[in-house]
């Protein structure tokens, strides 16, 4: 089943000239889409539109087949309570003022969602390995790495269909990557995840389908098994060439 | 894998610094000073009850004025006056600037530049100017027309701060994550633009409080502020003015009033500061 359909999508700020220009995409449930590209390719911008956050400068979004309305609040509740995000920098992505439990618990209260918010606070803080007494303490209690867990907890709480992530672990270490990697890995069993990241490597560990955006154009797209062994573009070799690996000292 | 990294202790305590302390006890003083010449006061404030220009004595601890009035009783008196124009005027400029402030980072491009430049306008005139051209327009001097004069006139400041930190505020991660999460833009003021921005506007608040006092006693001094029989700070310096060589206590005792209220809003802004920020809250 489709979830989000993105046709003909171009995306401008102001007059200036199109970030994302000609952008057909679709997001499957159950398939988890990596969308890898340079700083200034647009990877972000489509992260805002897919959220519904910004409009496009023309081209038609649509959430189950219906295009994405931010003035509809009924419709838009429900694309909420679907679609989820987790940001890049997981120190402004908390707010420094609020206990981890009304920040996990705010997509629940916003959205009206009728459930036990401190039931599901800790059962989403249980899901991403954090104690329930983390509940009552504030971000800068915490490390990188945890602050990470608590916005993917966020990103659940309200059981969402759809996970969007941009750039999630490239702010944290290599210790703390690998476990965030393997709790989205574990997360994806329920969620679909669109990982948006300048790392090949990372997105192809998670998604079964890439596309590889250079310039605010799909340069290519398709099953991520295929990319990485035989990418045809240029652009994705080149990404693919540039991804660190342990030098051969043999 | 499981992140071993341990979730640290929790905050145990506020912050309450021997500023705040001294800060607390000089406002209080004044507070609880103010609230008692409600119900009581040593002599009566307008009453002659001793000799002109009396020195500190027994029965009049500041001595008396010019007029033979205990200068005790009025300094008494005019704390509850210095209070009820800081109270009044930085209640009138919080909440129009930080209406305003807010609305302006919220606003678009344009009417955010129309805005903020009004508001530089405005902050270019030293606040007690402004205030002056307010009373000067009005019918004539008095304690309201003090209070809405200095609260108008320091509005344009609160207005500025607030739109300089509501903006620092709504550029971060969280306001993305809250409009995600279903919040509306007056859930997202309440719930993270106010919070994050209280502590830095509360200390305002307090030092815009002692310059209102400051502001008041310098109306009051030029004749253009609470008008007498009420017995404000400013108005007794202004009296004491012309015998500060003979009867110095006169310029002295409410001089101590004024800089003891003014010095003691300060820490206990400091302090506030403290207590109001997450934070800093020591361990």
């Amino acid at each position: 089943m489709s979830l989000i359909d993105l046709t003909a999508v171009s995306f401008a700020y102001g007059r200036g000239r199109p970030v994302l220009d000609g952008i057909d995409l679709r997001i499957e449930a159950g398939h988890n889409l990596g969308i890898v590209g340079e700083s200034g390719s647009g990877k972000t911008t489509i992260l805002r539109l897919l959220l519904g956050l910004v409009r496009p400068s023309s081209g038609d979004i649509s959430f189950r087949g219906a295009p994405i309305d931010p003035g509809d609040r009924s419709f838009m509740r429900v694309f909420r309570r679907a679609v989820q995000a987790v940001f890049q920098d997981p120190y402004s992505s908390l707010d420094p003022r609020q206990k981890i439990v009304d920040i996990v618990a705010e997509p629940l209260r916003s959205l009206k969602i009728a459930t036990d918010v401190d039931a599901a606070v800790a059962e989403a803080l249980s899901a991403v390995d954090l104690p329930r007494e983390a509940a009552g303490r504030y971000p800068h209690e915490f490390s990188g790495g945890q602050r990470q867990r608590i916005a993917i907890a966020r990103a659940i709480v309200s059981q969402p269909e759809l996970v969007l992530a941009d750039e999630v672990v490239s702010a944290l270490d290599l210790t703390t990557r690998i476990r965030i990697v393997e709790l989205l890995n574990v997360l994806s069993a329920n969620t679909t995840l669109v990982l948006v990241s300048h790392d090949i490597g990372f997105v192809a560990l998670l998604c079964q389908d890439l596309v590889i955006l250079e310039k605010g154009h799909i340069v290519e797209q398709g099953p991520a098994r295929d990319i990485l062994s035989a990418p045809k573009h240029p652009y994705t070799q080149r990404l693919l060439e540039s991804t660190p690996r342990l030098p051969d000292f043999a | 894998m499981t992140d071993t990294t341990p979730v640290l202790a929790p905050p145990t305590s506020m912050r309450v610094t021997p500023t705040f302390l001294i800060g607390a006890t000089l406002v209080g003083l004044h507070i609880v000073v103010g609230l008692l010449t409600l119900v009581w006061t040593p002599y009566d404030p307008t009453a002659m009850t001793g000799g002109r220009l009396a020195p500190p004595s027994l029965a009049h601890w500041a001595g008396t004025d010019r007029l033979g009035r205990d200068l005790f009783t009025e300094i008494m008196v005019g704390a509850r006056i210095a209070l009820s124009v800081g109270i009044g005027a930085v209640t009138i400029a919080a909440s129009i600037g930080v209406t305003l402030g807010l609305l302006a980072a919220f606003a678009s491009r344009t009417v955010d530049d129309v805005l903020a430049a009004t508001l530089d306008i405005l902050i270019a005139f030293p606040t007690l100017l402004l205030a002056m051209l307010i009373v000067a327009a009005s019918d004539g001097a008095s304690l309201g027309t003090a209070i809405f004069a200095i609260g108008i006139a320091s509005s344009s400041i609160v207005a500025r701060l607030t739109r300089i930190l509501a903006r620092r505020v709504l550029a971060m991660d969280y306001i993305t994550a809250a409009r995600v999460s279903g919040t509306s833009w007056l859930g997202i003021v309440r719930i993270h633009v106010l919070p994050n921005i209280w502590p830095t506007l509360i200390v305002n608040f307090a030092l815009q409080f002692g310059l209102a006092v400051i502001a008041e006693a310098s109306l009051s001094y030029l004749g253009l502020g609470a008008p007498p029989p009420n017995a404000s700070w400013g108005r007794l310096l202004q009296e004491a003015q012309a015998t500060v060589y003979t009867a110095p206590f006169g310029a002295i005792a409410p001089g101590i009033a004024l800089v003891s209220l003014v010095i003691g809003l300060n820490l206990f802004a400091d302090g506030l500061r403290d207590v109001a920020d997450p934070t800093r809250r020591r361990r």
